[in-house]
């Protein structure tokens, strides 16, 4: 457990509310790089004291959100708040609040993994005793204790990640800002990594964090946007995002060997059924009621396949997130495309 | 107060990551050196001519350790987007660009005294009237780290800023006075001349070591600070315009 936030800061958001202040408030945000437009009318409040997770496939902006919001970008449309802070008009007013970590780790080669975070302190002002105190605290509960006096430039990638994250909250930020905070590193550094996001929060921080990965989110975030080419698709209480596929039943089957696409053939069958193909071998059925299996294996023998694994599945926002941004369906549309023109 | 932490301790860390490096210092104590040297066997007057040459050599010196190391301080860490938390830190622009330039400055300032420490050793200096050389050494130092800035400000690599310092450099060691006189380029040269802010730092060099000035101190002085305050604000606007997208 960390002990960054000051206590009067614990007791304001200890009992998080429905009715939690927006501390970052984003209106009608727009931006585009000559023809490419990364974001195009972009809303949201982030309430102040949660996790915040903006979630997206690759290029939908926002890695472009957060430098707006940090100061790094000007918006081109819109208004963005912090704090009650107008960054659009000054964004450095703002920016003794935050703390970022980028999407790729941006500390000094040359200094120690110490000096690097002594010197990110430094930049909000925290005087040098306050500095190393908080340095040395901060590589203890990072596990850098040992690899303090050693140069940033011979850190490994888990250990690049770790230190970049501590060095954004050195200087107790209100809100931290952390753009794929696990991407590309070990499952147990992951882990660890979310755990630390979860107590800063609870400590206070408001956290705004973006990913790829739809289960850290759903199992972070207390409210959720999806963002897909520049606009937000879809955006609610996580909770309540999953109510919606919560009554839905889930059965997975795997076959014994991989086949031609027949999801048009199960459709027709099974209409009361939703199929994907998740590889030419593993097949996915959604339906508001239990699924019997008996039908689905007898067909798969009528058409030569041997059914080898029949799995229920737990309804997850992948399906939530399936669905509102047809994400999946498209990419395996490209799949399907690729393998016609091979043929 | 807060900012000044910041500025002091975002001087004291490129100080001690690149201006006290080892090779950074050879190259400050070998670059004037090798350009005193040259000059020396070129002229091929012996002892007596120092004191003439002195002006150039230092304002060379200076001219090529700063705008050199903006390069990296500056473009490097954009590249390496180390910058990017400078920018996120909740220090005014100005501030954080002071700081960026105090250390190339400094480098600078010790870098003239190299060839003076040089000669010191071969030829009389008593002569020399250093309440004018001195503040000529520091403006020329704040000068050409801004015409580093600017190009630093201008390019995206390390290697294009090295190009572009070329560009600027060569010609004003020629255009500026220090080793022919302005009055014998050819007379198309000479407005360009007087677009360039060393050479008045070259005229105050040359009052200082041997008298020979063609325009007052203090007017030198004006237009040097004047050239100082422009770069830094257009380097300053660049900054807020490219970077800040
Ligand atoms: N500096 C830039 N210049 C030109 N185009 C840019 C720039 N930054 C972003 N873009 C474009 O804007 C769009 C959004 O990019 P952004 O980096 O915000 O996406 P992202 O959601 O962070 O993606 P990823 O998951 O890959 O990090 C992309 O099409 C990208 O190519
Ligand atoms: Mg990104």
């Amino acid at each position: 457990m960390i002990r960054l936030i000051p206590a009067q800061m614990k007791t304001k958001t200890a009992m998080p509310t429905d009715s939690a202040e927006p501390i970052i408030s984003v209106r009608g945000l727009g931006k585009s790089f000559g023809k490419v437009t990364a974001l195009d009318g972009v809303d949201f409040d982030v309430p102040q004291g949660r996790i915040f997770g903006f979630l997206g496939p690759n290029g939908a902006g926002k890695t472009t959100t957060i430098n707006i919001l940090t100061g790094l970008m000007r918006p081109e449309r819109g208004s963005v708040s912090i704090a009650g802070i107008d960054c659009a008009e000054n964004a450095k007013a703002a920016q003794h609040l935050m703390g970022v970590v980028a999407d790729q780790s941006n500390l000094y080669p040359e200094l120690t993994g110490f000096e690097n975070l002594c010197f990110c302190a430094a930049l909000y002002g925290l005087s040098k005793k306050t500095r190393q105190d908080k340095a040395r605290h901060l590589l203890n509960i990072f596990g850098l204790t040992d690899a303090a006096d050693r140069k940033f430039s011979g850190y490994s990638k888990g250990m690049k990640r770790k230190l970049t994250i501590a060095s954004a909250i050195i200087h107790q930020p209100k809100i931290l800002f952390l753009d794929e905070p696990t991407t590309g590193i070990d499952v147990a550094s992951a882990r660890q990594i979310r755990q630390l996001i979860l107590d800063l929060n609870r400590q206070g921080t408001t956290v705004f964090l973006t990913t790829h990965y739809i289960e850290e989110a759903q199992r972070l975030c207390e409210r959720i946007a999806f963002i897909v080419n520049g606009k937000i698709a879809h955006i609610d209480r996580t909770e309540n995002l999953l109510r919606s596929v919560h009554g839905r039943h889930i059965i997975e089957l795997t076959l014994n060997s991989s086949t031609e696409d027949i999801s048009d053939k199960l459709n027709d069958r099974f209409d009361e059924l939703e199929v994907e193909s998740l590889s030419r071998s593993r097949f996915r059925f959604t339906a508001d009621k239990p699924v019997n299996i008996g039908p689905l294996i007898q067909f798969f023998e009528s058409q030569g396949l041997e059914v080898g694994e029949a799995r229920k599945a737990r309804p997850t926002l992948e399906q939530v997130f399936v669905e509102i941004t047809g994400i999946e369906a498209e990419l395996m549309t490209r799949e399907k495309e690729k393998a016609e023109t091979q043929r | 107060m807060k900012k000044w932490i910041a500025f002091w301790n975002i001087l004291d860390k490129d100080m001690r990551a690149y201006y006290l490096k080892p090779p950074n210092i050879s190259w400050g104590l070998i670059f004037p050196l090798a350009w005193t040297g040259m000059f020396f066997i070129r002229s091929g007057q012996g002892l007596d001519s120092i004191a003439g040459l002195l002006p150039g050599v230092v304002a060379i010196s200076i001219l090529f350790g700063t705008t050199s190391m903006l390069a990296v301080t500056v473009t490097f860490e954009k590249k390496a987007r180390s910058f990017e938390r400078l920018l996120l830190a909740p220090i005014p622009l100005q501030v954080l660009m002071l700081a960026k330039t105090a250390g190339a400055i400094l480098f600078g300032i010790a870098n003239a005294f190299v060839p003076i420490i040089m000669a010191a050793f071969l030829t009389d200096l008593s002569s020399v009237a250093w309440l004018v050389v001195i503040p000529a050494i520091v403006l020329i130092a704040i000068a050409s780290t801004f015409i580093g800035l600017f190009i630093a400000v201008s390019v995206s690599e390390v290697f294009e800023a090295q190009t572009f310092s070329n560009f600027f450099r060569f010609p004003m060691i020629f255009l500026c006075g220090l080793f022919f006189p302005i009055a014998d380029l050819p007379s198309l040269l000479r407005p360009l001349s007087y677009a360039l802010p060393l050479t008045y730092g070259a005229d105050i060099l040359h009052a200082g070591f041997a008298q020979q000035n063609q325009m007052p101190f203090w007017m030198n002085l004006i237009i040097l600070c004047a050239f100082c305050v422009v770069l830094f604000m257009v380097s300053l606007r660049n900054i807020r315009r490219k970077w800040i997208t």
